[in-house]
């Protein structure tokens, strides 16, 4: 890496900093990554999201070295790491459990990693003091690892893995562990203490909510394969297959065929949803094309009068639930689809006074730049 | 893991022990399986291959169904560890069933204590009950009048025969091997989730029938490893019976180790230690299993 | 709901009766007068003194010791290596060969596993002479050896367990932290499974203290072991010198018994601790 790379230390910079090349691993018949590409940058947290058995675990313990790719291969700031073994990686590794040494104190596992560097004592004893302030640690040094809570060893660990200033630090469900409370207040201390050392994170997670607040990008992945990469607001707003859209967040599918398109805009058939509907078009659209229409249930507006506008279909309330922030309402239409709508409790609402109640007739409309449109 | 196989030095970690066993194990049991197929000669070592037409000789095993000695044999044998391993299970399980429910401090202490007499030396234990069961000991004296006491005066006697008895030889057993009942039993049992229980009689279940419904059912691996753990060395047991057991009546074991030392025909000595092989290979293959199982449950456990 | 469980408390007053009568019964027979080793005939603690100055069992009880710290030290050593192996090395030719001859010595009667050790060994010492033409004897080396197979697969289990049920992402992550392997074996692996080593050397000691069956079979003259000895003077009949015996072993088990149960409990209570101020830093 030159100067200027190193000087910036906090901004991403453009270059790939790690690259994944059609990476495949396979245990026995089982392929559990299935020719991955990535390359993640300088600086930037990455989350690998996904189900339990999706092969992002895998993907981790490959950049770590403790598997090593069935094909393909794995560069870390342009130096090919593929056959190079765990002790010997530049990088280091947060694990699940924390894996803490339980027979070391809080000091000695911070300084485990340190012994194989060339420092002296007293760089050493500094670097752990330096890393103890980093996780607010300093008065816990001499406690053996059941002494502390939780939270706590969650935070030593991280020191651990900091304390030889990797090039990359992994982490495995960093937060999993954690209770809500304390989870919250842990992402918002990785992402302070990522800023403060510029250290490239990969976070391996199954919580897309994590995964969201944490990571500046995302991978999302399917039986060893990665669907979509991008920002936590791209993969959201604009997801690329029915998966990730169904993956992130809930949606609601209409299938349906394009009938026009004109200009920019598209005209929809959505028989399931009863009529015809104009969405923003895609590239590549054109009248006659199967097309599934994908909405969030936050992008629908519900009232209990025609709104007149485009877009706009009546239906039943067939259950409603109140979940604190806003209701989720499950809107029957006359084709017998059911329609999540999420509706924010802007104002304190007591119980008779809802917009709808079961069996309430209400109007459902969105504005033609809501919906997805995904034709595979 | 794969990191571990990398280095050359794991080779010698395998290596080492592997080669002992084999050396040690592997090798002296191939030689008795074998020794079953060879000929007794007057020679030194006294036998030899090939003495008849066949290299193999199958005399050996053809002797074990002629003579009725080693049927004998092997049906006491049988006999006893059963009925050894169903005393065993009877006295064992409620006894691992009452250690779960006791509080946590008295469950450490009774578990300790269950454990005990396995750190003393087992033959001092067989050699407590010999004294016990001799026709003058205070314990024969004390059944002798809780028998008389019970049956009419032409049955009395002056003590009750228990020394040297198939009776002596199961009791000894239990004695002997009921930690090894208890211990995976309760193994099995604490881990058992006690809101089973409680489900079940809040399904309108009476504690017995809880006890027949839910605990008993899922301690069937638990009374599997105890009743092997019992029934196996139990078979081939020579201490106790040479011991306390019927000297005209003899048990494997004691035929085994006669046929080699005194009648120094080794061949036969290995075909009656190979038959008791074959006749042990279905209960240990069964142990082994629940045994696999059991270790792979525990690597599967956070 | 708490219903006292009547049935089983009686089962297990019962079952410890089973258990500590006829061991209490030899206790309190080893202060008898009476040569008579079953009939009470007053209180007397002569025959510890016959048994302390009987040097046949003084001697016997010398070898048994030793045997059994060579033993147990070797098949300590045999079965961690062993226990790694089996629980850490995932694939290499011949493990299902080495788990089975693991288990193998576990589940084997004793009798075969005695006779074959002795035929090995008759065959050894043959071959032995007819190459070099020395004359070997079955002793102290041959039960030595015979006690190290026969407990380095109880230790083997031991090992294998407590690795399987500890977590192996601490060894991965000193791995991860620049350890090489045989580092993170110093370090790590070895530092945590050392209870489980030395409850394998104790009982690997325990069971080499007490074998009869196989030693009987693979010692020869000169080398009687403390329980070959007990064997034969017990095979004759019962002596109330052995009562004595019996006592001084219960006793010695006991307090070791006592003083690990006393430990165990310090180490429980301080664990206790230890959350306290775990929860309380956490305020």
């Amino acid at each position: 890496m030159t100067e200027t790379a190193t000087s910036q230390k906090t901004a991403a910079s453009s270059a790939p900093f790690i690259r994944i090349e059609n990476v495949s691993k396979s245990f026995g018949s089982f392929k559990a990554v299935d020719s991955v590409s990535l390359a993640i940058k300088k600086g930037e947290i990455f989350a690998l999201l996904g189900g339990s058995g999706c092969g992002k675990t895998t993907l981790l313990r490959m950049l770590a070295g403790f598997e090593t790719p069935t094909t393909g291969k794995i560069f870390i700031d342009g130096q090919d790491m593929t056959n190079i073994p765990a002790y010997e990686r530049p990088v280091n590794m947060m694990f699940q459990s924390y894996a803490l040494f339980p027979h070391m104190s809080v000091e000695k596992n911070i300084a485990y990693g340190l012994k194989h560097e060339k420092m002296t004592d007293a760089q050493r004893k500094d670097r752990v003091r330096e890393m103890l302030d980093l996780v607010q640690l300093s008065q816990f040094g001499h406690r053996k690892p059941h002494q502390i809570s939780g939270g706590q060893r969650q935070r030593v660990a991280l020191a651990r893995a900091l304390a030889r200033a990797p090039k990359l630090l992994l982490l495995d469900e960093p937060l999993a562990a954690l209770d809500k409370k304390l989870r919250e207040h842990t992402q918002f201390e990785l992402m302070n203490i990522q800023h403060k050392t510029g250290v490239t994170f990969v976070v391996v997670t199954h919580d897309q909510e994590e995964a969201m607040i944490l990571s500046d990008r995302m991978a999302v992945m399917d039986k060893g394969q990665v669907k979509q990469v991008g920002a936590p607001t791209e993969v959201y707003e604009y997801p690329n297959s029915k998966f990730v859209a169904g993956f992130i967040g809930s949606i609601n599918f209409a299938e349906g065929k394009v009938a026009a398109v004109n200009g920019d805009m598209a005209e929809i058939d959505l028989p399931s949803m009863g009529g015809r509907f104009t969405a923003c078009s895609i590239p590549g659209l054109e009248a006659g094309k199967d097309i599934t229409l994908a909405i969030r249930p936050e992008k629908i507006a519900i009232s209990r009068e025609n709104p007149g506008t485009k877009n706009a279909v009546q239906g039943v309330v067939n259950d409603l639930g109140y979940l604190g922030k806003d209701s989720l309402y499950k809107v029957q239409l006359p084709s017998g689809m059911i329609v999540s709508v999420n509706l924010v409790n802007a104002r304190r609402v007591g119980e008779y006074d809802r917009l709808a109640v079961w069996e309430d007739k209400v109007w459902l409309s969105f504005e033609p730049g809501s919906p997805i449109l995904l034709t595979n | 893991m794969r990191w571990f196989n990398i280095r050359g030095w794991s080779d010698v970690t395998i290596a080492t022990p592997y080669l002992w066993l084999v050396i040690f194990f592997l090798i002296p049991f191939l030689i008795v399986v074998a020794m079953s197929f060879a000929t007794r000669t007057t020679t030194s070592p006294p036998f030899s291959f090939g003495v008849t037409d066949n290299y193999l000789d199958f005399r050996n095993y053809a002797r074990l169904f002629q003579d009725d000695l080693y049927i004998r044999a092997f049906l006491t044998s049988i006999k006893n560890a059963a009925m050894a391993t169903f005393v065993c299970l009877l006295v064992g399980y409620p006894m691992a069933l009452g250690l779960t429910r006791v509080s946590k401090s008295a469950r450490n202490i009774l578990l300790m204590l269950v454990i005990l007499p396995f750190w003393t030396s087992f033959l001092l234990r067989v050699y407590a009950w010999i004294g016990l069961m001799g026709t003058n000991s205070w314990f024969n004296k004390l059944l002798t009048s809780a028998y008389n006491t019970l049956v009419p005066q032409a049955w009395e006697l002056n003590s009750i025969h228990l020394m040297n008895t198939n009776f002596a030889v199961v009791l000894v057993t239990v004695y002997s091997y009921l930690p090894f009942m208890i211990l995976p039993l309760y193994a099995n049992l604490e881990k058992l989730d006690m809101t089973l229980n409680e489900a079940a009689m809040d399904l309108g279940s009476r504690p017995f029938r809880v006890f027949l419904d839910v605990t008993l059912p899922l301690s069937v691996p638990g009374i599997i490893a105890g009743g092997l753990l019992v029934f196996i060395p139990a078979c081939g047991e020579l201490v106790i019976p040479g011991l306390v057991g019927n000297p005209s009546n003899p048990m494997i074991g004691r035929v085994i180790s006669d046929e080699f030392a005194s009648a120094r025909d080794w061949p036969m000595a290995s075909a009656v230690a190979v038959a008791l092989l074959i006749l042990m290979v279905g209960p240990m293959m069964l142990y082994t299993y629940y045994d696999a199982k059991a270790q792979e449950k525990k690597a599967m456990e956070p | 709901m708490k219903q006292r469980p009547t049935f089983l408390i009686t089962a297990l007053c019962f079952g410890f009766a089973f258990l500590y009568v006829p061991i209490l019964s030899m206790i309190a027979f080893s202060f008898n007068n009476s040569r008579l080793a079953t009939v009470w005939g007053g209180f007397s603690t002569k025959w510890y003194g016959k048994l302390l100055s009987n040097d046949k069992i003084i001697d016997a009880a010398i070898l048994s010791l030793k045997i059994a710290l060579v033993s147990a030290t070797v098949a300590t050593i045999l079965g961690t290596m062993a226990g790694i192996t089996l629980a850490r090395f995932r694939r290499f030719r011949g493990r299902t060969v080495l788990s089975g001859l693991v288990t193998a010595p576990l589940i084997m009667p004793e009798v075969i596993t005695g006779i074959s050790m002795l035929i090995f060994f008759i065959l050894i010492a043959t071959m032995i002479e007819k190459l070099t033409g020395l004359r070997t004897q079955r002793g102290f080396t041959t039960v030595t050896l015979a006690h190290i197979t026969f407990s380095l697969t109880f230790v083997t289990t031991i090992i294998q367990s407590r690795l399987l049920s500890a977590d192996i992402s601490v060894e991965e992550a000193a791995l991860d932290l620049g350890s090489r392997p045989w580092q993170v074996m110093k370090d790590i692996t070895l530092p945590i499974i050392s209870p489980a080593i030395l409850s394998g050397w104790l009982l690997a000691f325990t069971i080499s203290l007490d074998d009869v069956v196989i030693t009987n079979f693979t010692t020869g003259p000169g080398a009687t072991t403390l329980p070959i000895l007990i064997w034969s003077k017990v095979k004759l009949g019962v002596t109330p010198d052995i009562n004595a015996l019996a006592t001084i072993t219960v006793s010695i088990v006991t307090i070791g018994v006592i003083f690990a149960g006393i430990a165990m409990n310090r180490a429980e209570r301080r664990r206790d601790l230890d959350a306290q101020m775990a929860f309380r830093s956490n305020q």
